[in-house]
């Protein structure tokens, strides 16, 4: 058993960060963010670690990106304004494949919105915000141990696969405090990149043998001279303006995502198994929909909760299952329906499809949810 | 690329030797038009390397977007060619988890003082172990010609197709009135000069900036008339005054005129020794403590 302690989301965050293996933070103070920071800054250095605060946003997330070049597992923090600005960073680490955990802690917007109240309004930022086709690993913690739990898991699948892992929080989670206990470290798996050191000088940097799932990354300093570059690259990591070697590199870098949807995804269900009604929400809402799922099963509703916990890519295989048994699904989400159109487009055609959204900075009462699994047909 | 090493006198020989050390051949030629300054400056970058005797493993290049940031893919380093004006930023994330590691930016105006400027001045407030060295060249060269904002009032860009109104920065006066504790002048024309000014900016224990008046004699020579790049490298040799000399002329003699040399050098803790010192502190605490 683990020691058990009275926590903070956003404070929970920092450390599964730091049993990770995280020993760097780059970030600005943002609200609601802003005590990832602060516990970054009190814990870093304690573990050996860096912290620095950074002059803006887009520096925030360069400078971890850098961190990470030279070798250190690298984060960054912040919410809704600051990750529009840290977009294009973001591609950059997409296109490079540099390892790094982006933590966005959603508040109400758009522009600077409410800024101490809750939103799920960045999912799509959080799969489509960079510019150009790239592939893009998101997961949202819906209780403070999972912050905990799942952002270890952010950091090993960003290292996995050498690309950015977007830590999407929000508010209401970030903010929450409750009691959680601390996973023992013999239990907590830890996945480092596949690293080579002093290899042969003519490797090229960007090589895969077979089998492999990402080319293996030299930490700067550590050996192998080599260029870094977010122009279209081939494997020698030199820019090109081959259209073939600009497709090759495109279809790698998105089927080394797509070609492990089984152990990126994860979903949480529960009450299932006999469900005719499933509350679809993720985060925060996760609490509401729980309260909601007991009262309508308490009035005969054979009711059940479907949970993305990785958000991208989509978990559309699991949610076609479920949808094959169900009469209906309630999609709720703390925005004007962003995930909805994925639940559609996945589901559309074989249930029927409710939505409650909230987008004025107040929370999803359980009430709402539950008046719309009540007048199901 | 084929380097003619056949026939050559002496100096040539040694050019090339700086080359085979330093650069990358097999990616040379470079993209700089005929005439750009920008291949002297990396090259008195390499030499000053050399002359410092550098490791390359341990030696990191880093770069932003523009004309200037094709030198990191032409060096032999461990190289990043990186997002425009963020060059500083990802400099300081390498630096700072790796203070051990050799850290030069080479940028150019724009990217440095125009896109990259809130890092520029922060990274020189914290004085961070970096070692900057800015290929100004008055304009923007990569997307063809726009005013930048080390161009002069009243000179013409495509976007300043009526004269430019700005006023033009100082880069190196604004590194150092942010806290750099190294700033300096060099220029194309005055090689061996920029060179051992490079040199120091790397042996200081702090941000070093040097900001090296390179020649864009494709965009900003022709929009302004400024002649070839022959005359434009002739134009820096006649204009330029020491620091000393600067220091006697009024503000109307010194317009128009390069001040080349060392401009600032004062000692001051840098950054991450400082983050260093910090966990060393921390950890014996929690030691005594224990």
């Amino acid at each position: 058993m683990g020691k058990i302690v009275l926590m903070q989301g956003n404070e929970a965050c920092v450390e599964g960060a730091i049993a990770a293996g995280m020993r760097f933070y780059a970030g600005y103070p943002i609200t609601p963010s802003t005590e990832i920071a602060e516990r970054s800054a009190l814990r870093l250095p304690q573990v050996g670690g860096k912290f620095i605060q950074m002059e803006d946003e887009i520096g925030s997330i360069a400078c971890a990106i850098g961190a990470s070049v030279a070798g250190v597992k690298a984060m960054t923090a912040t919410s809704g304004p600051g990750f529009s600005l840290k977009q294009e960073n973001l591609g950059y680490a997409c296109l490079a494949e540099i390892p790094l955990v982006v933590v966005d802690v959603q508040r109400q917007g758009p522009s600077t919105g409410m800024a101490t109240s809750p939103s799920q309004g960045d999912v799509m930022m959080a799969r489509w915000g960079t510019h150009g086709d790239h592939p893009m690993i998101t997961l949202s913690p819906s209780s403070v141990k999972e912050c905990y739990d799942l952002v270890i898991r952010a950091f090993n699948l960003s290292e996995k696969y050498r690309t950015p892992v977007i830590f999407l929080m929000d508010e209401i989670v970030g903010h929450l405090r409750e009691g959680m206990e601390i996973t023992p470290e013999d239990e907590i798996e830890i996945v480092n990149r596949p690293t080579v050191l002093y290899p042969d000088p003519k490797r090229k940097p960007y090589q895969m043998k077979k089998g492999q799932l990402v080319p293996k990354m030299a930490p700067f300093g550590k050996g192998q001279r080599y260029n870094i570059t977010g122009l279209i690259h081939d494997e020698s990591g030199f820019p090109t303006n081959s259209n073939a070697e600009a497709e090759k590199l495109l279809h790698r870098l998105m089927h080394k995502i797509s070609d492990n949807y089984e152990d990126i995804v994860q979903t949480e269900e529960v009450g299932m198994e006999d469900a005719e009604v499933a509350i679809f929400c993720y985060g925060g809402t996760m609490r509401a929909a729980m309260s909601a799922m007991e009262e309508a099963r308490a009035k005969g509703i054979k009711c059940g909760i479907f949970r993305p916990v990785t958000i991208w890519p989509f978990p559309e295989k699991e949610l076609r299952k479920a949808a094959g048994k169900l009469k209906k699904i309630i999609v709720a989400e703390h925005n004007y329906g962003q995930l909805l159109l994925e639940v559609q487009r996945v589901a559309g055609s074989m249930c029927e499809i409710e939505f409650v959204g909230k987008y004025n900075g107040s929370v999803i009462t359980p009430e709402e949810i539950l008046e719309k699994a009540v007048n199901s047909k | 690329m084929t380097v003619n090493t056949g026939d050559v006198s002496k100096k040539t020989q040694k050019m090339s030797d700086l080359i085979y050390k330093y650069m990358r051949p097999e990616h040379l030629p470079h993209i700089w038009c005929p005439g750009c300054g920008n291949g002297i400056i990396m090259r008195d970058v390499a030499q000053a390397i050399e002359n410092l005797g550098l490791s390359r493993n341990q030696t990191i290049i880093v770069s932003g977007i523009g004309c200037s940031s094709r030198a990191a893919g032409y060096m032999d380093f461990n190289t990043i060619h990186t997002t425009h004006g963020r060059a500083l930023a990802f400099a300081t994330g390498i630096k700072l988890a790796n203070p051990e590691l050799e850290v030069i930016v080479i940028a150019g105006d724009g990217d440095l003082a125009a896109i990259g400027g809130n890092h520029l001045i922060h990274a020189a407030r914290r004085n961070i172990g970096l070692t900057v060295v800015c290929m100004n060249n008055n304009i923007y060269g990569m997307t063809g010609g726009q005013y930048s904002p080390t161009t002069p009032t009243g000179e013409f860009g495509t976007t300043a197709p009526y004269g430019n109104l700005d006023r033009s920065f100082d880069i190196a006066g604004l590194a150092y009135g942010a806290g750099a504790s190294y700033a300096a002048r060099g220029s194309a024309y005055h090689v061996q000069q920029t060179v051992s000014l490079i040199q120091e900016g790397i042996r200081n224990r702090g941000f070093s900036i040097i900001d090296v008046a390179s020649v864009c004699p494709t965009y900003y020579g022709r929009k302004n008339k400024k002649g070839s790049a022959v005359d434009m490298l002739k134009w820096q040799r006649d204009n330029a005054v020491t620091p000393e000399q600067a220091a006697k002329m009024t503000p109307e003699e010194l317009h128009g005129k390069l001040v080349i040399g060392l401009l600032h050098h004062t000692q001051y803790p840098e950054f991450t020794y400082q983050y260093n010192e910090l966990i060393e502190r921390l950890a014996k605490e929690r030691e005594d403590h224990e």
